[in-house]
C-alpha cells in the first residue's frame, strides 16, 4: 500500500485551481491564434484578439481569465493500492477552498432554493474512479454556469441512432446560440446510463483540443459533428463566423438494449483545466 | 456601423441614435446586478420601497465579479448570460432603466420594452473578465452585501467597450444560425 500525504494533495490542488484560472491551456490558445488568422468575419477576429489579450493579461496580473471561476470539478483516477490518511475527498476539498481563497477566485456555489452562497465554493464536485496500481491522477476543471446551463441530457430511442444524435447536438448548439460564450467545445457522452452519460461527456472535455480519438470511427464522428456545428455560422460570441466550435470530444459507453442515452456538455471558450499526478 | 463615446446616465437621445452593431465606449457610473440582486430589487418594488440607486437613465451590468485582489478596484468582471434577468428587465426598463449590459439572447418581452421606452442592450465580451476589469476604475458595494459576488455595486467605468446587440428600433446584431442543409 502506498501512502500519499493529504496535505501534499491539498497543496497541489490549491496551486492547480489558481494556475488553471489564470493560464489559458496552450491547446486552447493555439485555437484562438488560428481563429484570429482564419475567422471570416471582422467581429469574430476582434473577439479572438480580445481573448488573446485577456489571456496575456490574466497570466501577467493573476486576475482570473473569467470572473466565473466555476464550480470546481475533479476527475480522480486513484490506484487501488493508494491510501490517503484523512481521506482523498477531504484533501481535495481543503485544497480547493484554499486555492479559491488565496487566488481571489469567485465562489459561485449556493443553496439551490434559498440561493445563499456557501461562501467557500464548496462542495467540490469529485468523481473518483479506482484503477489498478499505486498511482493518483487528479484532473481539475473550472466549469462556469453559463455554458453548463446550455448542456443537456436526453434518452433517445435506439432507432434514432447516429442521425438522431447529430440532430440533437446541432439543435442544442442552435438553441444555445450566443449564450454559452462561443466558440464552444462540446463534450458528448453516447451510451452509458442516465447518470453516467453526462459524467462521461464532461470528462471528455479534459482531452486536448488537437488530439485524435483512438477509435477511427469515433474520430470520424467527432469530425462530422464539428463540421455540422461550424456550418451554423454562429461564430465567436454569436457575432457570426466560421468558428462556432473549437472541438468535439465524444465518449462512448455500452448502454441498455432499450436505450440510447446522450449527454451534451457545452464548454465555453475559457476551457480551464489542469491535472496533477502523484 | 458607428462608434460613440457616451456618458451615464443615458438619455433617450443617446439611445435613440444607436443601432445594432454600433460600438459604444461607456463612461461614468454603472450598477452591477444579476440573479439574486434582481429578485431583491423586485421585492423592494413590490413593497413600494425605494431602490438602492436611481433607475432614471441607469445602466445595469449583469456581472458577478471575482474578489478584488490587493491594490485593484475589482477582480475579473466580464458579463454573465442575460436571459436569466429577462423576467425582471421589462419592469425596470419601464421605470427608467436605459441600458442593460450582458451577453446572449434577450426575450421578445425585453425587446418590446426596449423599443417602447428607448432602452438598449449592450454586449460585452464574455470570458474577457481580466481585460474588461481594466476599464473599471472604482467599485463599491451599495446594497445586498450578503449576496457576495451577487451584491449590487456602483462601478465607475472608463471607455468600457460595448457592442449594441439590440437597439431601441427592433434591430439585433446576433447571427441567425444557418439551418440550410
Amino acid at each position: 500500500m502506498r501512502e500519499i500525504n493529504g496535505a501534499d494533495i491539498s497543496a497541489a490542488v490549491a496551486r492547480m485551481c489558481m494556475s488553471a484560472n489564470t493560464k489559458l491551456p496552450d491547446d486552447v490558445r493555439r485555437k484562438f491564434e488560428e481563429g484570429l488568422a482564419g475567422e471570416t468575419t471582422d467581429a469574430g477576429r476582434e473577439i479572438f484578439r480580445q481573448l488573446l489579450e485577456n489571456a496575456d493579461l490574466a497570466f501577467e496580473t493573476k486576475l482570473p481569465l473569467c470572473q466565473d471561476c466555476g464550480l470546481a470539478i475533479f476527475y480522480v483516477e486513484m490506484g487501488e493500492d493508494v491510501c490517503v490518511p484523512g481521506g482523498i475527498n477531504e484533501a481535495i476539498t481543503e485544497g480547493m477552498v484554499t486555492g479559491y481563497k488565496d487566488g481571489f477566485l469567485r465562489k459561485s456555489s449556493c443553496d439551490p432554493l434559498t440561493r445563499k452562497n456557501t461562501g467557500d465554493n464548496t462542495p467540490a464536485i469529485i468523481h473518483i474512479d479506482f484503477v489498478p496500481g499505486d498511482g493518483l491522477k487528479i484532473s481539475y476543471m473550472a466549469k462556469g454556469g453559463g455554458s453548463e446551463n446550455m448542456s443537456r441530457v436526453t434518452m433517445l430511442s435506439p432507432s434514432q441512432g447516429w442521425e438522431g444524435i447529430k440532430k440533437f447536438v446541432v439543435q442544442r448548439v442552435v438553441e444555445a446560440g450566443p449564450n454559452p460564450c462561443p466558440p464552444i467545445i462540446l463534450g458528448i457522452g453516447i451510451g452509458g446510463t442516465f447518470e453516467t452519460a453526462p459524467k462521461n461527456a464532461k470528462r471528455a472535455l479534459l482531452r486536448k483540443l488537437d488530439d485524435t480519438h483512438p477509435d477511427p470511427k469515433v474520430a470520424e464522428m467527432e469530425a462530422e459533428l464539428l463540421a455540422a456545428v461550424n456550418k451554423l455560422g454562429i461564430g465567436p460570441m454569436g457575432l457570426g463566423g466560421s468558428y462556432t466550435c473549437l472541438g468535439v470530444k465524444i465518449a462512448v459507453a455500452p448502454c441498455h438494449i432499450a436505450s440510447l442515452p446522450l449527454a451534451v456538455n457545452v464548454q465555453c471558450h475559457s476551457a480551464r483545466h489542469e491535472e496533477v499526478e502523484f | 456601423m458607428a462608434t460613440y463615446t457616451l456618458n451615464t446616465p443615458l438619455t433617450a437621445a443617446d439611445t435613440d441614435k444607436l443601432r445594432a452593431g454600433d460600438v459604444v465606449l461607456l463612461n461614468g457610473i454603472i450598477y452591477s446586478g444579476r440573479d439574486a440582486a434582481h429578485k431583491k430589487l423586485m421585492e423592494l418594488l413590490d413593497k413600494g420601497e425605494s431602490l438602492p440607486f436611481d433607475l432614471t437613465g441607469a445602466s445595469i451590468y449583469y456581472v458577478g465579479p471575482s474578489p478584488a485582489p490587493p491594490g485593484r478596484p475589482i477582480g475579473a468582471a466580464g458579463p454573465t448570460t442575460s436571459y436569466r434577468m429577462d423576467a425582471y428587465a421589462p419592469r425596470l426598463i419601464g421605470l427608467g432603466l436605459k441600458a442593460t449590459i450582458g451577453k446572449g439572447k434577450r426575450s421578445d418581452e425585453v425587446k418590446k420594452a426596449m423599443a417602447e421606452h428607448k432602452a438598449v442592450y449592450f454586449g460585452a465580451t464574455g470570458g474577457a473578465g481580466a481585460l474588461l476589469s481594466k476599464c473599471i476604475t472604482a467599485s463599491k458595494v451599495i446594497a445586498f452585501d450578503e449576496l457576495g459576488p451577487e451584491a449590487v455595486r456602483e462601478m465607475t467605468v472608463k471607455d468600457f467597450p460595448l457592442l449594441v446587440i439590440n437597439d431601441a428600433h427592433g434591430g439585433e446584431l446576433y447571427a441567425k444560425p444557418n439551418l440550410d442543409d
